[in-house]
């Protein structure tokens, strides 16, 4: 019955309903999931990949800059990092758009652009996809960790339908629901950045699907404040740190390679 | 000719602009407001090219930047700072530099940013320069403010003292101006906000 109304984005269902848009939140909850922690000096995203093998090469984000593209994880602007859930082609597209938009906005008002405004920004493009021209709307959802002089610290999570809102902590793809209920459990407005990447990896390796954690399968990143020059400092972690950060959490593999299962 | 002049204080950003409006030998007006308030902690003086006919730019100008402004704000919910706003001023006068007829308006603009607790002033004019400085002129009046600002002004000064700098400028104007002013609207905006000054 639903069928009659699927093929167009842009019309209700007699129910009211949107079902393009409901499609689009089922393609990302079968996706890799992201997980973003707010604390008092910093926000923590981490993200389950789901693209691993031993023929991927990952050189690239092993050796290069500052891991701006990952799978998982982008780098905005200095002063927002987002973790994408969905579709990758979709996400890619969206994360080179609020890009230009970060840009956009340093090139008229000479600041970095303020966390909410970026995501208002991209929310204006999700929603349009929803209403005019026939198009299927984005398949991703995203997480938007940043700083800005206003409101400081911030995580916003922005879905299909150009809906957004600000947490404290919150994930989205497989397994969403399970980490929210472990994350409403465990957090604390008072927690601290080592609390939070304490809580984010636990939760992760709960909610995750292979076994153990491990940097194949883990992407990770952190925004601070620099204590010096009060800049915002965004922080992808390569797959060597990865590691390191979970033998000191106690939460590394012990044996040698484990073999992915395709 | 319209003249105005700004400078910081502690705390403080005051700013002095006159109050006539003009064509070819009469003053049609003596009491204009040429300072805008374009958000609660952000005013700016507008004035034209020395000689200039084309006295409806300022205004159109100021007009079109005040109500961008109060939009960024209602949009997002906290005011732009000022040297944001300031970034954004000069780069619409720069793309009307480079369209079919630019605006031909001078800009002082004072603000407070409230999440710095600092005074900015920043000195803008109808090609897009944008300077933040101490203390700025606009108009023939600025050969003689700049000069005594020189000399006299203090950027931890006190608002008292900031008006007696101000009150040595304006008597120089009229004392060596041939057409001076003859009165002035003075506007302070600190971390309290916006008020006007009685000179």
């Amino acid at each position: 019955m639903a069928r009659r109304y699927d093929s167009r984005t842009t019309i209700f269902s007699p129910e009211g309903r949107l079902y393009q848009i409901e499609y689009a939140m089922e393609a990302i909850s079968h996706a890799g999931s992201v997980l973003g922690v707010l604390s008092k000096d910093g926000i923590v995203l981490a993200a389950e990949k789901k693209v691993t093998g031993k023929l991927l090469d990952l050189s690239g984000s092993n050796q290069g800059g500052y891991g701006g593209s990952g799978e998982k994880i982008f780098m905005l602007n200095s002063n927002v990092v987002a973790g994408v859930a969905g579709i990758t082609a979709d996400a890619n597209s969206l994360v080179n758009y609020a890009r230009q938009a970060a840009q956009r906005h340093l090139f008229t008002y000479n600041e970095d652009i303020p966390v909410e405004v970026l995501a208002q920004r991209l929310c204006d493009l999700k929603q349009g996809y929803t209403q005019y021209g026939g198009l299927r709307p984005f398949g991703v959802s995203l997480l938007y960790a940043g700083y800005d002089p206003h409101y400081n610290f911030q995580l916003y999570h922005s879905d299909p339908s150009g809906n957004y809102s600000g947490w404290k902590a919150t994930c989205v793809g497989a397994n969403s629901g399970t980490a929210q209920s472990l994350l409403k459990q465990e957090y604390k407005d008072d927690i601290t950045m080592d609390g939070a990447i304490d809580l984010v990896l636990r939760v992760m390796s709960k909610t995750m699907d292979s076994t153990t954690l491990g940097s194949e399968k883990l992407e990770f990143a952190t925004l601070t404040l620099d204590p010096e020059t009060k800049q915002p400092k965004a922080r992808i972690y390569r797959p060597a740190e990865i590691d390191a950060l979970l033998q000191k959490q106690g939460l590394g593999k012990k044996e040698e390679d484990t073999e992915m299962k395709s | 000719m319209e003249v105005s002049f700004a400078m910081t204080g502690k705390g403080y950003v005051l700013l002095a602009a006159d109050t006539t409006a003009v064509h070819s030998i009469i003053k049609v007006k003596t009491d204009v407001d040429k300072i805008k308030e374009l958000s609660p902690h952000l005013l700016m003086a507008y004035s034209g090219e020395p000689g200039a006919v084309v006295s409806r730019d300022t205004v159109q100008f100021a007009e079109y930047v005040e109500r961008n402004i109060r939009l960024y704000q209602i949009r997002h919910t906290y005011p732009l700072r000022p040297p944001s706003a300031a970034s954004w001023i000069r780069r619409s006068l720069a793309e009307s530099l480079r369209s079919r007829n630019p605006y031909s308006v001078n800009l002082l603009l004072g603000g407070y940013d409230t999440s710095t607790y600092t005074p900015h002033l920043y000195w803008m004019d109808y090609l897009g320069t944008l300077v933040e400085v101490p203390f700025a002129a606009h108009g023939y009046g600025s050969y003689f403010a700049l000069s005594l600002l020189d000399r006299y002004h203090d950027p931890e000064a006190t608002v008292e003292e900031g008006l007696a700098v101000l009150r040595r400028c304006l008597d120089e104007v009229s004392k060596r101006l041939v057409v001076s002013p003859g009165k002035y609207k003075v506007k302070i905006v600190d971390k309290d906000g916006i008020r006007e000054v009685e000179l």
